[in-house]
């Protein structure tokens, strides 16, 4: 079963949002652009997730979940100690995509701090999420670990996607080349210990 | 018996849920339903047999996700005639007694469409029609198209439904707990929508429980004048001891759906979670109420992905900015395909309070269609409000019709019959609200009662097409007053007319009246009032001009339409701040000498409204070129040499950047039209074919501008051999090329292949985030550029 939950805004972590843009923690010089995008940002973000918890089996460089499996040595080294896995999907929502598309021809200074903005924010919400299952099942959890790290085949995410039917649960959509619509979004496997 | 005729005397009861039952019955999560319709053809008409027999007049057929992105042709068509011969076993299995219907079931494509997504909106309308096409043929009753998240999908799936039947379409919608759709848009945008190309039901479905739609089954019962459809789920699903429970039970769901049916909704249901029981409980409540009648709501409405905006109440504006007419500026951005031009005018207008924003690209050395529809897309990719589709030519009109993101506004019509043979079918297939002029094969009647007359005319024959009296909005012509006394007077008299003796809506072209006038802002600001005054419902205005705002806000104010005046007041401090500039601009800013390297300093700091004044004033006493080499570019190699440095991050650089594109903008409006001998040469600029990122690309476009170079940019997802035409065509020595995605990087290699052979005289630059040096060198590029600077310093090694 495919369980879907929804999220307020958590605080921004400005330091964070500068990092991703790749400027050093300077408020004097950047913290007015911060300001004025996270205003305009705020509205539009809309936080979800989608999860659905399985079984998890490893045969040597075999993750199976019952309802899919996949080949990675690093994903099964990571969920060695587990007999559980969170698999998820989470995202910040379309309404950020709109702005940094509106910024990209108008003023590219703000939409690379929408990238950024967005990037932590959705950070921010995979962290909220999985704080959250962990006192939920009262438990300890691995690291979350998504299609693309390691040896994980990108391709994973279809995997992902069909399991978890994003598209009909939080909006979420898959591109042809694997990425996805909208931008600032998340797919995950998170163990979870014993 | 028909559906349609069924429907008139009957609340309708659709079928509950069907994912759980089948996962009940042993569907794997991630396997497709879809496919059970061929494998496991006993239980899936057990499920549909289990809702007729609780009483649902209408069951869906097993088609959700039933398309041609997800399964081959042949498979889609096994899927499709078994979904339809299982549904329809299950009516003739049953032997409950009510009216039963199969209604073919089209879910979302599971894209999201361009430019959020992938999906071109052409292509979801192929895949939907093949869909339907497919339930025609072996016999659905009905169409119902749901959980549509998204107001685009929507059209290309209702458009496909139109075009492929003459079924009855019922569009149904998944609201957000906020009310909205996913992408934004209102239930009264998407009634906006569904009513205007013909929907014979409006609603919501799924995401949330009968309490929580509750407010939006409101909205839409408020805006709808066809029947609207409720299908929300059993609440939310919780994990209680492992098992998955719905927090509404059947209890609750139709007690809910008791108070929904009693607000007048016609067509009831259930979605995730709901089971025969609750359909059950449902048509027992049904049975206890009586049909409230669907009422005709007469609202005149043109609605965007995000708003719906209505006339009659408050006047609505609408920007007439976006047009070349008599704007040097403006045909030059055309003619130079500069979309960014366009964006920023049709933002700016949004931010001076335009509802909606006339788009009209018309000019004799342009591709109207190609343009209009172009600036229609980048419109409605970044602004959210309505926009009016203004050409005389009817190709170009169909063609942003058709990919408009809502119900446009159109403009416009005329008393013509060959104008009316044109335009009114486009009205009626893609739904919209038109402009009609009061004028016919006779000219412009010179009274008030003559152009009533062409109103009249207009109305019988929209009639005749099924356009209704609301979707038609009367433009009484304003005519230049100094030509002829009169004119003012027989234009508002007309208004008054057209309101009282037709009850039909209209709006004026206001600032016609002063033409040839001195100061007619004061003309066209009073002109405006007396139409107000006279029940003028828009106004094509410029939202710039201080006299239409002023006059507008202080009408609002005095009408009631402002509650304490707040919307008056917040803005009066504007008005003066604009009155002392156009007393010749002596705020204390502007008032400093300005320095000699001002400007300069400007641009390194990111002033840009400072830099755009530093400008005009130079502009005084220099040439253009003398401020561009002395000032701007010393500026920017400042920036661009710090960055280089990394003691300026990219922000600071981009801002710098922006700076400098404000001054060049005042360089370009004093020039516009004349040489400004700044062009150094020709560089295409594009994202390759499949890739959907274009923030670098955007980046470099700007750094090059600045530096002198013509960008001519072709935007995002394009094909090689467009690229290759356009670096033939301009004979570009440069093309410069981005891809974010390794998925991508094949088109890359494949366009700077055809580069190479159609033209061999071109320097490849290539960046983006998935590029290397090295990989670069292999796919046969001149150059890797790291950055934005890079690729300007090796622009200016070329040229």
């Amino acid at each position: 079963m495919v369980f879907t939950k929804f999220y307020e805004n958590p605080p921004v972590d400005r330091k964070e949002v500068l990092r991703y843009a790749g400027c050093r923690d300077e408020e004097a010089v950047f913290g007015k652009l911060l300001d004025e995008c996270i205003a305009e940002a705020e509205e539009g973000l809309s936080l979800k997730v989608c999860y659905s918890v399985f079984d998890v089996k490893i045969r040597a460089e075999l993750c199976d979940f019952g309802a899919f499996s996949v080949k990675s040595k690093d994903l099964a080294e990571n969920l060695k100690d587990c007999k559980r896995a969170v698999v998820f999907a989470a995202t910040a929502g379309v309404g950020i995509d709109r702005l940094i598309a509106k910024y990209g021809s108008l003023a590219p200074s703000k939409a690379v701090m929408l990238q950024a903005l967005g990037a932590e924010r959705i950070e921010a919400l995979c962290d909220a999420f999985c704080g959250d299952i962990k006192k939920e099942m009262n438990c300890e959890t691995k690291p979350r670990f998504s299609p693309g790290y390691g040896d994980l085949d990108l391709s994973s995410q279809k995997d992902i996607f069909s399991v978890l039917n994003c598209e009909k649960h939080i909006g979420l959509t898959l591109n042809d080349s694997m990425l996805m619509s909208p931008s600032k979004s998340v797919t995950a496997i998170m163990g979870i210990i014993g | 018996m028909d559906f349609i005729e069924f429907s008139k005397e009957n609340v309708i009861c659709f079928d509950g849920g069907t994912g759980t039952l089948l996962q009940e019955k042993g569907l794997m999560p991630g396997e497709h339903p879809e496919f059970w319709n061929i494998t496991h053809p006993d239980v899936i008409t057990d499920v549909h047999k289990a809702y007729f027999d609780a009483g649902s007049n209408v069951v869906c057929t097993n088609t959700f996700g039933a398309n041609s992105l997800k399964f081959s042709e042949s498979e889609l068509e096994e899927i499709i005639k078994s979904a339809v011969n299982n549904a329809k076993n299950a009516a003739k299995l049953s032997k409950a007694p009510q009216e039963k219907f199969v209604a073919l079931d089209v879910g979302p494509s599971g894209k999201l469409l361009k430019p959020l997504g992938d999906l071109g909106f052409e292509d979801a309308v192929a895949v939907f029609a093949q869909t339907v096409k497919l339930g025609v043929k072996y016999g659905a009753d009905l169409i119902l198209i749901e959980t549509m998240n998204d107001c685009y999908e929507t059209k290309a799936a209702l458009l496909a439904a139109k075009e492929n039947s003459s079924l009855p379409v019922i569009v149904s919608n998944a609201y957000g707990e906020n009310g909205k759709l996913m992408t934004g848009a209102p239930p009264e945008a998407m009634v906006a929508l569904a009513e205007g190309m013909g929907a014979f039901a409006v609603g919501a479905n799924c995401s949330l429980g009968p309490k929580q739609l509750l407010p939006v089954a409101e909205k839409l019962l408020e805006n709808a004048s066809v029947p609207v459809i409720i299908k929300p789920n059993a609440g939310l699903p919780k994990s209680v001891d492992g098992k998955t429970v719905f927090d509404v039970d059947e209890k609750e769901f139709s007690e809910e759906m008791e108070k929904l049916l009693n607000m007048g909704v016609r067509i009831v249901g259930g979605c995730c979670g709901t089971t025969p029981e609750y359909i059950k409980a449902l048509r027992e409540k049904i049975g206890k109420t009586k049909p409230v009648p669907v009422e005709k709501k007469n609202i005149t409405v043109v609605s965007s992905y995000a708003c719906a905006v209505e006339f009659g109440k408050e006047p609505v504006l609408i920007g007439e900015r976006i047009n070349p007419t008599g704007k040097k500026r403006f045909k030059q951005a055309l003619l130079e395909n500069d979309v960014g031009y366009i964006l920023s005018e049709g933002i700016g207008q949004q931010e001076k309070g335009a509802h909606v924003l006339d788009v009209n690209v018309g000019l004799p050395e342009i591709d109207e269609k190609k343009m209009l529809t172009e600036a229609v897309k980048e419109l409605q990719a970044v602004v959210d409000l309505p926009l009016q589709i203004d050409t005389a030519d009817v190709k170009a009109m169909e063609s942003a019709l058709r990919i408009y993101n809502g119900k446009a506004m159109i403009n416009s019509v005329n008393g013509k019959k060959e104008s009316m043979e044109a335009v009114f079918p486009l009205v009626k297939k893609y739904g919209g609200v038109v402009v009609a002029l009061t004028l016919d094969e006779n000219g412009i009647p010179e009274t008030a009662r003559g152009r009533v007359e062409v109103a009249k005319k207009i109305l019988k024959t929209a009639e005749k097409y099924g356009i209704d009296k609301k979707d038609i909005i009367f433009d009484t012509l304003a005519l230049t007053v100094s030509a002829d006394g009169k004119a003012a007077g027989t234009t508002l008299e007309a208004v008054k007319r057209v309101k009282e003796e037709l009850g039909a809506h209209t709006s004026l072209g206001v600032s016609n009246v002063s033409f040839g006038l001195p100061s007619r802002g004061t003309v066209n600001g009073l002109f405006f009032a007396l139409a107000l005054e006279n029940g003028l419902s828009a106004a094509i205005v410029n939202p710039y001009s201080a006299d239409i705002m002023k006059t507008y806000l202080a009408y609002m104010a005095l009408k009631g339409f402002d509650v304490n005046c707040e919307r008056y007041i917040s803005a009066a401090q504007s008005f003066s701040e604009s009155i002392i500039s156009e007393n010749g601009g002596k705020t204390e800013e502007n008032g400093k000498e300005s320095g000699e390297n001002e400007l300069k300093t400007a641009i390194i700091k990111g002033l840009k409204e400072k830099a755009a004044a530093c400008t005009k004033k130079l502009l005084e006493k220099k040439s253009a070129l003398d401020i561009i080499n002395e000032q701007i570019i010393p500026a920017l190699n400042t920036v661009g040499e710090g960055f280089e440095n990394k003691t300026v991050y990219l922000p600071q650089l981009l801002i710098s950047a922006e700076t400098a594109k404000s001054a060049f903008e005042v360089i370009k409006s004093a020039q516009a039209g004349k040489e400004n001998g700044e062009n150094k040469g020709n560089f295409i600029l594009a994202t390759v074919k499949g890739d959907i990122h274009d923030i670098g690309k955007n980046i470099v476009k700007l750094l090059l501008q600045n530096y002198g170079y013509n960008v001519i940019d072709l935007g995002k997802d394009v094909p090689p051999e467009e690229i290759a035409k356009t670096a033939v065509e301009y004979r570009a020595p440069l093309v410069g090329l981005s891809a974010l995605m390794t998925t991508t990087v094949p088109a890359m290699e494949e366009t700077i292949k055809l580069l190479k052979k159609e033209a061999p005289w071109c320097k490849i630059v290539v960046g983006g985030a998935v590029l290397t040096k090295d990989y670069a060198d292999k796919i046969g590029a001149d150059k890797y550029a790291k950055d934005a600077m890079e690729t300007v310093r090796f622009a200016q090694q070329i040229i």
